[in-house]
């Protein structure tokens, strides 16, 4: 019995092992022959490489590795190097920033040097990862979506660890590199700053949080759907407009009176994922920078509903 | 084996509920009461485990009274306990028989298995020589301090050794200063600043556990957020002073049992006129002590 094959089915297509285009003069070669992975094969592509390392990639791999080291090691010390505790503790143990007494100068290495220097290292290698990202879709004659979408990312990072740092003029302001540590700063950061679900711009980068697992979720499932009548094909479907986009289409019209075309749904998703952390890093900014009490400052512009007062309002103590 | 296909669908949930109930803390099994405490729909409930309560409620039960108390019209015709035993600097005052009474009720609240012996001499009663009995003095001078002065705290209830002490020489939960980072001076990298350390100091958290040091030691201030939107030329409070008062919070909750809104509105910590229960102690001007004016 014949039967429509595409990449839902159990059906693996294991083709010829191909490297890819020709790359343009003055890249290196990729590395690795490629080869085929039956079980990865389950989860996407069963060709595993070539990879294209790089020099880009090299360096950003290098500082990324420095930086990582440099943490783990003062994580490491901080339990006398001893690797019971080093694992046990992990979670709790952090590289902390320079106390606020050192303000924007450079500390002593083991009173906050160690996390200025593992934060150079760690945002040069991101740095040089996007580059990569950059140069390698052009190399493929790509656009470059994924690399504008990463620095978003960048941006929110960098608003986190350096540039409201530099603008608040104290390196203390920034983030802990540590599992709970980290966690435990956003927490005091929306308690100190008067509760940051009053920042709106924190609750636009949640809407673009939750919205583009939403998005994701309708279209993996509206995709995967019309898998049937190779809706999965998008591309194609994009410049000839099939049977599945006709379906998924109507679906939705019916369903929810509109629906994104096979093309927007993905410029949808895009934008939602980028202004997440980019609405999210406008709202970081401006905390302690230009607003010291979101709570108040919401009062003010009337954006935190009054809600009625059960009790009589008892004075403060001390004033 | 149709039924089988539900079962494994529910396996994957079953498996990742009981890993999840195996390494992590704080799992409590319903029902669990809640108490609304706020305007509704603002998430102001306060919830209540009535079988942690119950284990609560048993272990604050006052001990039995070891001998009544003399009707107060013979404690008024008994003589002074300075009168009659040497050496009686604090209690002096004291009707002989209510003197005697509660030497006996310390002793049962104390040092129920060391006895009398614990802080006196037993040749000589007398004597100062045993350094307890001079701390049992400075210790009944703070309960009566406590019983006079701090009544927005204690109000009529007031306090007892037993209220600290429950029969332990030394009571069980004390403190001492945050110990000093070992390995900090051994060489140039590993500081850990007085945090991220998992303690119960700041309820296995990584906030500092140097608060108690810095606040019931020192006069820290506890206030971190400001009172005004915008910011001013003050300089405000540190992400590092707030993760201070942050650890003390989270500390003074676990101990009470309760969450951040059984004093706190937390719309806005900071906010006394949104404070919840203001009527009904404690909430949060019973539980602010004076000595954390200073604003950092």
């Amino acid at each position: 019995m014949s039967n429509y094959q595409n990449m839902f089915t159990r059906v693996q297509v294991q083709g010829h092992l191909h490297s890819g285009i020709p790359l343009p003069r003055g890249d290196e070669p990729r590395l690795g022959p490629p080869m085929f992975s039956k079980l990865l094969g389950r989860f996407g592509n069963a060709q595993i490489g070539p990879v294209y390392l790089g020099s880009l990639g090299l360096a950003s791999l290098i500082f990324g590795l420095v930086g990582f080291v440099t943490i783990g090691l003062n994580m490491w010390a901080s339990v006398d190097w001893n690797p019971i505790q080093f694992v046990r503790q992990l979670p709790w143990l952090a590289l902390e920033p320079p106390s606020p007494a050192y303000g924007l100068t450079i500390p002593p290495m083991n009173e906050g040097g160690w996390w200025l220097f593992a934060g150079f290292t760690i945002t040069t290698s991101v740095m040089l990862w996007w580059l990569r990202m950059y140069t390698r879709a052009r190399a493929l004659g790509m656009g470059t979506h994924v690399a504008w979408a990463f620095a978003a990312a960048i941006w929110l990072y960098l608003v986190l660890g350096f540039i409201r740092p530099l603008l608040m003029g104290s390196w203390s302001e920034a983030v802990p590199f540590g599992i709970f540590p980290h966690l435990d700063w956003t927490a005091a950061f929306s308690i100190r700053y008067g509760n940051l679900f009053y920042n709106p711009f924190h609750a636009l980068s949640i809407v673009f949080l939750y919205g583009s697992a939403l998005l994701f979720a309708m279209h993996g499932a509206t995709i995967l759907a019309v898998g049937r009548y190779g809706g999965e094909r998008e591309i194609e479907q994009i410049v000839d407009r099939g049977t599945a986009s006709e379906r998924a289409a109507l679906f939705w019209r019916w369903t929810m009176g509109f629906n994104a075309s096979m093309e927007s749904i993905h410029r949808w998703a895009w934008w939602f994922a980028v202004l997440c952390p980019l609405t999210g890093g406008i709202g970081i900014l401006l905390t302690g920078t230009v607003v010291d009490n979101w709570y108040l400052w919401a009062v003010k512009h009337s954006f935190a509903p009054a809600y009625p007062e059960m009790w009589a309002p008892i004075p403060d103590p001390n004033r | 084996m149709k039924h089988f296909g539900v079962t494994a669908a529910l396996l994957p949930f079953a498996a990742l509920l009981v890993i999840a109930g195996t390494f992590t803390v704080g799992w409590e099994r319903p029902p669990i009461e809640v108490q609304q405490i706020g305007f509704r729909g603002t998430g102001m409930e306060q919830p209540i485990n009535p079988r942690a309560d119950a284990k609560l409620r048993a272990l604050n039960q006052m001990p039995a009274e070891v001998y009544p108390l003399d009707s107060a019209a013979d404690l008024a015709a008994a003589p002074k306990a300075r009168d009659v035993y040497e050496n009686v600097t604090v209690l002096g005052d004291l009707p002989e028989p209510q003197f005697t009474r509660l030497m006996a009720a310390i002793t049962e609240w104390v040092a129920p298995e060391q006895g009398c012996g614990y802080c006196h001499n037993l040749e000589n009663l007398a004597d100062d020589s045993v350094y307890t009995k001079v701390v049992a003095r400075r210790m009944i001078e703070m309960t009566w301090n406590v019983n006079a002065n701090w009544q927005d705290h204690v109000k009529d209830t007031g306090v007892t050794c037993y209220t600290c002490h429950r029969g332990n020489p030394v009571p069980q939960n004390i403190w001492f200063d945050a110990e000093p980072q070992r390995f900090a001076s051994k060489g140039m990298l590993g500081r850990k600043d007085g945090q991220n350390l998992p303690s119960d100091l700041s309820v296995a958290s990584s906030l500092p556990t140097t608060w108690l040091s810095d606040y019931l030691v020192g006069d820290a201030g506890v206030r971190v957020q400001s009172t005004a939107a915008l910011p001013t030329d003050a300089p405000g409070a540190t992400i590092q002073s707030t993760e201070k008062t942050y650890g003390m919070m989270m500390h003074m909750a676990d101990g009470l049992g309760v969450s951040c809104n059984y004093c706190h509105n937390t719309q806005s910590f900071q906010s006394w006129d949104k404070s919840p229960r203001p009527a009904c102690p404690p909430g949060m001007a019973s539980g602010w002590s004076a000595n954390s004016t200073s604003t950092t």
